[in-house]
């Protein structure tokens, strides 16, 4: 990268993280809305962690993966946002005047996102271990799931970017989360695959991408390294990224050639 | 309630509905989503039937199926509340309360439009819940009882996002609106029966009204008996609380020019 699209990544990177930190309503959500679920979830489902063969030690170390998750769908609503409220009033058009690449536009605009989704990784730790979950792997694993969450909420603010471009409006991004959100309930969230015994809801659950991101947050929590769940994690955050990172270049492209 | 103000909530409720059957971007959502809950609960976490001490007679489809129906019946009212916001927004509602002499006759309308709403998704739901294997006990008068259980969550969750649509006259106050609704029907017994419910959400559920509505209803649908002074009381309580804080919020509105 040449010292000048580092400048540009670096002002639209310092305009995102500053956007991002300037609304509240933004932020609290992404936060507290995961907890809640969490909590209601760890103290609903307690119950379920006395089936045989369940793995964890007890729920709450189980479900704590899930804030996780959620995290990179806040990232596609709150990105998406705040890029289809850029291109509504117009500022996308003025940056597309620039010389500025469109891989930098991109990657530029996650700056905040990326920054939201540290600071949720390290709350919902905070909160996950004062709750009582255990951390196996210990501050090694700590870093690694704070780099995981890192991957998640790159790879899902892109989907997020990429209906920005396409769609260009605010609304129709917020409606993309729901849809996620179909993807989170039908994996292995809230039980592991071989305890669900609908078939066709293990099926899902075992081909989903999500799972494969549960099973590599959960393995630092408990049965110690695991570097095939580690791995498959990391790759379904990869392929994602390498998927989405192509279509929002091209949406921006037919973007800018419309306007 | 007089011809003109019976002839103004037909009104409105028909607009409404006409609106909500015409419009993809909102029969879709309002469709799928409790028919997803239904099935993500239903499917994934039917194994949960077989921890310790879950007694409900009913097999785990029909124990999630009456949860969902009373969350989509609150929804139903929630998203009407969506319907009185835009309204109101958009200048409609202002219009809306030139034409009516009885103002209440709007909120009677909406409550049409709610009603219908709940209508359409309990045929759905319950088609779908027979289909997967849903067990019915309980008599006709249960399952009557059931339905009207749902029937009052709807109503109440309707009285209470009408209070704060006809205060903020806004979608933006639709957080608002929904999140308190979705706070309180998930801090009941959703996954298992209460008994199985520990630490804060347990306490918190045994203080929660919607626990002893959504027990009642699983009651019901199961033909064991059911607690029926404490679901009604609860529902007809929070229906009468939330129905005077919405023709409150009408007031609001009146004074405020619509």
């Amino acid at each position: 990268m040449n010292v000048r699209a580092r400048t540009q990544i670096s002002e639209l990177a310092r305009r995102s993280l500053v956007r991002t930190i300037r609304q509240p309503a933004q932020v609290v959500p992404a936060i507290t809305f995961p907890l809640f679920l969490f909590a209601i979830n760890a103290a609903g489902l307690d119950a379920a962690a006395g089936l045989p063969g369940f793995p964890a030690p007890d729920y709450l170390t189980w479900i704590i993966a899930v804030p996780f998750m959620q995290a990179g769908l806040f990232a596609v609503a709150g990105l998406g946002a705040d890029l289809a409220r850029d291109i509504e009033t117009g500022f996308l058009d003025r940056l597309a005047l620039t010389p500025l690449s469109r891989t930098g536009l991109v990657s530029g605009q996650m700056a905040g996102t990326v920054a939201l989704g540290v600071f949720q990784g390290l709350v919902f730790l905070a909160v996950g271990l004062a709750a009582g979950a255990t951390l196996e792997t210990g501050l090694p694993g700590a870093v690694v799931l704070i780099l995981l969450e890192i991957a998640i909420v790159f790879a899902f603010g892109l989907i997020g970017i990429t209906a920005a471009f396409r769609f260009g409006n605010g609304e129709a991004v917020q409606g993309l989360f729901p849809l996620l959100f179909v993807f989170l309930f039908l994996s292995t969230m809230a039980l592991p695959a071989d305890l669900i015994q609908q078939d066709w809801f293990r099926a899902i659950a075992e081909h989903n991408p999500v799972s494969f991101i549960f099973d590599g947050i959960r393995s630092l929590f408990y049965g110690g390294w695991d570097a095939t769940a580690l791995a498959e994690a990391f790759g379904v955050a990869a392929a994602i990224s390498l998927v989405f990172m192509p279509l929002a270049v091209r949406a921006l492209n037919a973007r800018v050639v419309r306007t | 309630m007089s011809a003109r103000s019976r002839s103004v909530a037909l009104a409105i409720g028909w607009r409404g509905l006409h609106r909500f059957f015409h419009d993809p971007t909102m029969v879709i959502p309002s469709m799928l989503f409790p028919l997803f809950f239904f099935a993500a609960f239903a499917g994934g976490l039917s194994n949960v039937s077989n921890v310790p001490g879950f007694d409900f007679p009913a097999n785990y489809t029909t124990f999630q199926f009456v949860f969902v129906l009373i969350q989509a019946s609150a929804f139903g009212g929630v998203f009407t509340g969506f319907a009185i916001a835009r309204d109101f927004e958009s200048g409609v509602g202002r219009r809306m309360m030139l034409a009516a002499p009885n103002r209440r006759a709007l909120l009677a309308g909406y409550a049409l439009v709610a009603l219908g709403r709940a209508l359409f998704i309990w045929v759905l739901l319950t088609t779908l819940g027979l289909a997967v294997g849903m067990e019915v006990a309980g008599s006709l008068v249960d399952l009557v009882g059931m339905y009207s259980l749902a029937l009052l969550i709807n109503l109440t969750a309707l009285m209470w996002a009408a209070g704060i649509a006809l205060r903020f006259r806004s979608l933006q106050a639709g957080p608002l609106m929904q999140t308190p609704v979705f706070l309180i029907i998930f801090i009941a017994p959703v996954y298992v029966p209460f008994d199985l419910l520990t630490g804060w959400v347990k306490a918190a559920a045994s203080i929660n009204p919607i626990t002893a509505i959504v027990e009642a209803a699983r009651d019901f649908v199961s033909g064991v008996p059911a607690d029926v002074a404490l679901a009604y009381g609860a529902a007809i309580g929070m229906l009468a609380f939330f129905a005077i804080w919405a023709l409150r919020g009408l007031a609001k509105a009146e004074a405020a020019g619509g």
